[in-house]
């Protein structure tokens, strides 16, 4: 067990949890916005931390390389991906979600 | 090997899931997406299967440019599905419980995942395949070698199928042209999606070294000319989405297209008949360099995934370019 075996450890972890919240919140947020919040932090953060995570397990240069190429990519596509799904909600009319005032219902 | 398992069950179920709220879903625009999220899935199977090739096709051309192709022909339809009458759901009810009925009786002979004893295993033709390969083409890539080599019959057949099926859509597609409007579709898209411009076009470089990389490195790794063709097409295709069919067509006109998708096909079958002209028979790559045959396979491998490349990539942009500059006549 190295210093590496633990912060890897710690990092695929600390993925693991994105992507469990990111799960939960698409099923218990209320509008399509909110939504997309939980899925895009599933998207960049977790992916992002499951795979630094892995390339400080990588067995060569080459795999390490290539996870890194993958990880910068997905910094910048998945964000983008996720603006777009919310711009074009905004451009369809989704309403925003807002407290509901009659709390007696 | 219970990870292995696991994994597989979890897959599976995704799989399962996705089939039934498909055939639930009544807007085809959530069906086709659906149908993506199914393609995705499949891949992640074909790579715990260790099928790289196919789930690198799958992923390419299931998930990636048919789910494109199928949203854009919804728009030029209706995207809602009709109703079933009841009359003939029982009747349909009854065809599917049979048909999978038979399909499950059917996979009662099928042997079990990695059992060593299977067919596939024994049978001397897979020894013969895997080691005489390295030793007649030199190709690292098994699946290559089979692909492009000694069933390069069967692989000019696909790119055929596939030149065929272009032909098609787009004398299909001939019909009235969507009066083109360049000036408002690029205010549309100048206010509406600059994130999406910006990235797009900074991934488009990167997108087709990809798709070349693909190409050249089939004899090494997965891939080959099939998957290349639909990278170096999703593209072109990215880019119509962000910036409009003006300007991509000056770029890549459909004139272009109509020119190469036969050229790859010609390359191809050219190679074929080069060979036999050498005095070989067909697709015997060894006549391209009599003196060392290994460097006539690469050589003939090479050119071959060229042809089939420019052929997928040509048929799947001109059916893109026919979709989208399609008029609706309403």
């Amino acid at each position: 067990m190295t210093v590496l075996d633990v912060a890897s450890g710690v990092l695929l972890l600390a993925g693991s949890v994105f992507a469990v919240t990111g799960g939960v919140g698409l099923l218990r947020f209320p509008d399509f916005y909110t939504r997309t919040h939980a899925v895009g932090l599933m998207d960049s953060v977790g992916a992002t931390l499951i795979l630094t995570g892995l390339v400080l397990q990588a067995p060569d240069l080459a795999s390490a390389v290539r996870l890194v190429l993958i990880v910068i990519f997905l910094l910048i596509t998945s964000p983008t991906a996720t603006h777009a799904l919310a711009h074009a909600a905004r451009n369809d009319g989704v309403r925003v979600w807002a407290e509901p005032e009659d709390k007696q219902r | 090997m219970i990870a292995f398992e696991l994994a597989e069950a979890v897959l599976l179920g995704i799989l399962l899931v996705t089939a039934v709220a498909i055939t639930r879903a009544r807007s085809l625009f959530v069906a086709a997406m659906l149908g993506g999220l199914f393609s995705l899935v499949t891949a992640s199977l074909f790579v715990l299967l260790d099928a790289v090739d196919v789930a690198f096709t799958e992923a390419a051309v299931g998930a990636g440019i048919s789910t494109v192709l199928f949203i854009t022909a919804l728009a030029l339809t209706n995207s809602r599905e009709a109703t079933t009458p009841r009359r003939r759901v029982v009747p349909a009810g009854l065809v599917a419980v049979l048909a999978t009925a038979g399909l499950i009786y059917a996979s009662l002979d099928l042997p079990r995942v990695g059992d060593p004893e299977s067919p596939v295993q024994t049978h001397p033709i897979t020894e013969t395949y895997l080691k005489e390969s390295q030793d007649d083409l030199h190709i690292p890539n098994t699946v290559t070698g089979v692909l492009a080599s000694y069933r390069g019959y069967d692989t000019l057949g696909e790119v055929v199928v596939i030149f065929t099926a272009g032909v098609g859509v787009l004398l299909l597609m001939l019909g009235p042209r969507r009066p083109a409007d360049e000036a408002r579709d690029q205010a549309y898209l100048q206010a509406e999606y600059r994130v999406l411009r910006v990235v797009s076009k900074t991934l488009m470089p990167f997108i087709l070294l990809f798709a070349l990389y693909v190409l050249l490195h089939g004899e090494f790794g997965p891939g080959g000319g099939f998957q290349a063709g639909v990278i170096f097409g999703a593209g072109f295709i990215l880019y119509t989405l962000m910036f409009g069919l003006g300007a991509v067509q000056r770029v890549l006109p459909m004139r272009t297209l109509v020119i190469l998708g036969p050229i790859g096909v010609l390359l191809f079958a050219g190679v074929g008949l080069s060979t036999m002209a050498l005095g070989g028979g067909f697709l015997d790559y060894n006549e391209l360099n009599p003196g060392n045959p290994s460097s006539g396979q690469v050589t003939g491998i090479l050119l071959i995934e060229i042809g089939v490349g420019l052929t997928v990539a040509a048929v799947m942009v001109a059916m893109f370019y026919a979709l989208v500059r399609r008029g609706v006549r309403r």
